[in-house]
């Protein structure tokens, strides 16, 4: 039976992927950072029909040396772009190395409640001891701890997230309560560096959890709703995306750096001019496309056999997203070799994902919880395009 | 209409401001009510935050609060309560809204300030130069159990903290020089050499070493708003803030002597006094008569004040479980249970509940109050009542006599709470040269008409 047709993602952070991408950009460089630039890139990556961004981030700056050292906080720019569009699933790189998670917890939740159920999470990690210096806080050192912090930091928003069943706002006038506190829950997390009471101070997300996106093996498969995979050659990346569904995780995502060919010049001249200025390093955990659109939709094509998505990132946004558009992803629908998410679902829906119940649920109130159909929430489009309605029912 | 004689008045020319405070936590917005919308939908925060804007508001508030209340040993249910994380709510809003400030109430206790200033900063550029900060600080180590450093703070330590926290907020806020970015993808470098600088800090409270990621925006810094009723405080704000969240904004006088008191401490510190704004928080109950207007004070009053809520008001202050006595029958007879720990969390002790029972207990019976009643009448009072011509009348007086800046409305429904406010008040207030006819600016800096940051 053939897989269900590739999720496509796209990687938004900055100019594109290269680290000179901005010499190639289609505004001044000071331009990267305004709002205007942020709705009009989340915007074209909607109307091409991609399911999910990604906003790349770190409290340190994106690059060194000549290229970019600027950027807005992922949270901030994901809840823009959520407002900004109507069907985009948005997905923020937060790093819990360092941050509380419980504010983690609370941004990706108001995320999903804001964007009424596109939020996702990338998992991050600050690996540089420069991270540690810039928040003020003792270094957390090597890759096992780093590793630590990440699974520690999942678990806990993940068990924030259920610590409010779907039902437990009740607004019973009879009885004169808002809440019902049994449906209410003090996670009580205790791990090897800190612990975390709880229960969260926002509701439950309108999908029960936020979709965690995480490299391969980052997380325990348990707490990963789509593993980032990849490798040097197609075969290879293929067989991590094999892995990563052998080893648990419900979706595998292929992550691919591309350079396309434009109208005007090759993806290889393309390529050659931003190198006079910067290498664009290869890295062993990401395929590298370079060449025409038809190119890239056979290598899509055949990939789609083996992995459940792809997360594009672009060499230069403003080039490439526009070829993606205009020729890539039409190829790819008319092929049914991928979809659109429809307007109105969730980013789980359009993942094909179930709604988690809470852990914390009582037999009696899952029934409830099992779909959005039935939630205690109906959805309304507005008039101005954006998805920021979603009304309650009480 | 009549204009007072100028000659008489200190500030003849002085505009109202208004904020709303979207509260999140709280017994005092009425969810019971047919019209009540949910306090977490996305269509709530978009409905009030264009009101005001409609409104030509300087700014839409979000509150805060890191642990949900408890009382007799488990969640309070009674009142609404949760809350988005204000940056990332306020950031959507930035998306759809144009003019009104965004201002996020975060806390300095449970935050690192290279994290917090950067989504502030953040926040503030996506809304073009919008952002306000309204600085709380807590020594709670019940909130603190939520957090991985927990609770680690000496109530002492509170402010000096805060100060700290701002003061490396604000090396984060100028830590890129003006056209610090290149004109052109020609320039040798993204960034002028020279012009992105370092934050490095070591103080009693923080130590850190950090390359700022971002530009100023439109407006310099986020704008500061601070409460704090103490003398304490008081001094911080008066150092530190741009605005002043004041709880003293009822009574004329009481509200003229608490800016006559921040307007020495200004001078005593060397700022200007005209260097902030002062903006208490109230309600606003419009009627189309001053009986219409009453009536409806009482009805929301009762919506506010439910059975419940007024047994639960009254156990915290006898230490009873009171749940299941007649809220609208005597006081109880039993004399308060003193303990130095209330059991209860996130919301104020009750000092010395002898002496207040004992006044509770004379004035319901010299009036003829049931419980309710009297938790009602004694609690405390949260707005001002009237027809719109007579508050008009009423707050420019406020206004151009120095006792306030303006208000930060608390609407007592969500999401149309604000309609009257818009609809008849501001007219009135328009009509009496007290208020702005349409934004002249496009910064919340320049809405509140605050000097630009250095």
């Amino acid at each position: 039976m053939p897989r269900p047709a590739l999720r496509l993602a796209v990687e938004l952070d900055g100019d594109g992927a290269h680290p000179a991408a901005w010499r190639r950009a289609a505004h001044a460089p000071g331009e990267l950072l305004t709002a205007r630039r942020l709705a009009r890139t989340a915007t074209a990556a909607e109307n091409a029909g991609f399911t999910l961004v990604t906003l790349d981030d770190s409290i340190l700056p994106p690059a060194s040396g000549a290229d970019p050292v600027g950027r807005i906080g992922a949270v901030e720019r994901a809840a823009f772009v959520a407002a900004s569009t109507s069907v985009l699933g948005v997905a923020p790189v937060i790093a819990t190395t360092y941050a509380e998670p419980f504010h983690v917890s609370s941004q990706l939740s108001s995320l999903d409640h804001l964007s009424a159920g596109r939020a996702g999470w990338v998992v991050g990690v600050e690996e540089d001891p420069a991270a540690a210096r810039a928040w003020g806080r003792p270094l957390v050192e090597g890759p096992a701890a780093r590793a630590r912090e990440a699974h520690d930091g999942v678990r806990v928003v993940g068990d924030l997230w259920d610590s409010w069943e779907d039902d437990a706002v009740i607004r019973s006038v009879a009885t004169s309560r808002y809440l019902d506190r049994e449906r209410l829950h003090s996670i009580d997390f205790t791990g090897e560096t800190y612990s975390v009471k709880g229960p969260s101070i926002v509701p439950r997300p309108p999908q029960g959890r936020p979709v965690v996106l995480a490299r391969q093996g980052l997380v325990p498969a348990g707490l990963t709703d789509v593993a980032l995979v990849g490798g040097p050659t197609a075969a290879e990346t293929g067989a991590a995306g094999e892995a990563a569904t052998a080893a648990g995780v419900p979706l595998a995502f292929a992550e691919i750096e591309v350079a396309l060919d434009t109208p005007r010049e090759t993806a290889r001249e393309r390529i050659a001019d931003l190198e006079r200025y910067s290498p664009w390093e290869e890295r062993p955990d990401r395929l590298r496309y370079t060449g025409s659109a038809d190119g890239l939709v056979s290598l899509l094509a055949e990939l789609a056999a083996r992995v459940d998505g792809v997360r594009l990132l672009p060499l230069v946004l403003d080039e490439d997203l526009s070829v993606l558009s205009r020729l890539v992803l039409p190829a790819l629908f008319v092929r049914r070799l991928a979809t659109r998410p429809l307007p109105g679902t969730t980013l789980r829906t359009s993942l094909g994902l179930p709604r988690p119940v809470s852990r914390f649920a009582t037999s009696t109130a899952t029934s409830t919880s099992t779909s959005t159909s039935t939630s205690t929430s109906t959805r309304t489009v507005t008039s101005t395009g954006t998805a920021l309605v979603r009304e309650e029912t009480r | 209409m009549t204009r007072t004689d100028p000659t008489d008045v200190p500030r003849p020319d002085a505009r109202l401001h208004f904020g709303v405070f979207f509260q999140g936590v709280n017994h005092w917005t009425i969810w019971s009510d047919p019209s009540s919308g949910s306090q977490i939908a996305p269509a709530s925060f978009l409905q009030v935050a264009r009101t005001a804007e409609r409104g030509l508001f300087d700014a839409f508030f979000l509150g805060d609060g890191q642990r949900l209340r408890e009382s007799e040993g488990g969640i309070h249910e009674l009142d609404v309560a949760g809350r988005p994380d204000s940056i990332t709510q306020l950031s959507a809003l930035a998306a759809a809204t144009d003019r009104i400030g965004l201002v996020s109430t975060s806390n300095t206790t449970y935050n690192e300030p290279a994290d917090l200033a950067r989504r502030l900063a953040g926040l503030d550029l996506l809304s073009g130069g919008r952002a306000g900060w309204n600085m709380v600080t807590t020594h709670n180590a019940w909130t603190g159990e939520n957090f991985r450093r927990g609770g680690f703070l000496d109530h002492a330590d509170r402010y000096t903290r805060a100060e700290e926290f701002l003061s490396v907020a604000r090396a984060v806020w100028d830590g890129w020089g003006k056209d610090a970015v290149a004109a052109s993808a020609d320039a040798r470098s993204w960034s002028v050499p020279g012009a992105v600088g370092r934050v490095r800090s070591r103080g009693e409270h923080f130590d850190v070493d950090l390359a700022p990621t971002l530009p100023r925006s439109a407006q310099g810094h986020p704008v500061i708003f601070q409460a704090g009723d103490s003398g304490e405080g008081r001094d911080f704000g008066a150092r530190n803030a741009d605005v002043i969240f004041s709880a003293h904004g009822l009574d004329f006088d009481d509200a003229l002597g608490f800016a006559e008191d921040l307007r020495r401490r200004l001078r005593a510190v060397g700022r200007p006094e005209d260097a902030l704004r002062i903006l208490p928080g109230t309600e606003i109950i419009i009627g189309a008569t001053e009986k219409e207007a009453e009536e409806k004070a009482r009805w929301v009053r009762l919506e506010q004040v439910t059975p419940a809520v007024a047994l639960g008001i009254a156990g915290r202050l006898w230490n009873i479980d009171l749940s299941g006595r007649d809220a609208d029958g005597p006081l109880p007879a039993e004399d308060p249970v003193i303990v130095e720990y209330t059991g209860t969390f996130g919301s104020s002790r009750i000092k010395d509940a002898l002496t207040t029972v004992a006044e509770w207990r004379a004035k319901a019976e010299a009036n003829g109050w049931s419980l309710r009643e009297t938790v009602i009448e004694l609690g405390p009072q949260r707005g001002h009542v009237g027809t719109p011509a007579a508050l008009a009348e009423k707050f420019a007086r406020f206004v151009r006599y120095g006792a306030v800046d303006g208000f930060n409305v608390s609407p007592y429904l969500v999401p149309d709470g604000l309609d009257d406010i818009v609809d008849l008040l501001v007219p009135e207030l328009q009509e009496r040269g007290v208020y702005r006819t349409a934004y002249t600016g496009t910064t919340l800096r320049e809405h509140l008409g605050l000097a630009p940051v250095e």
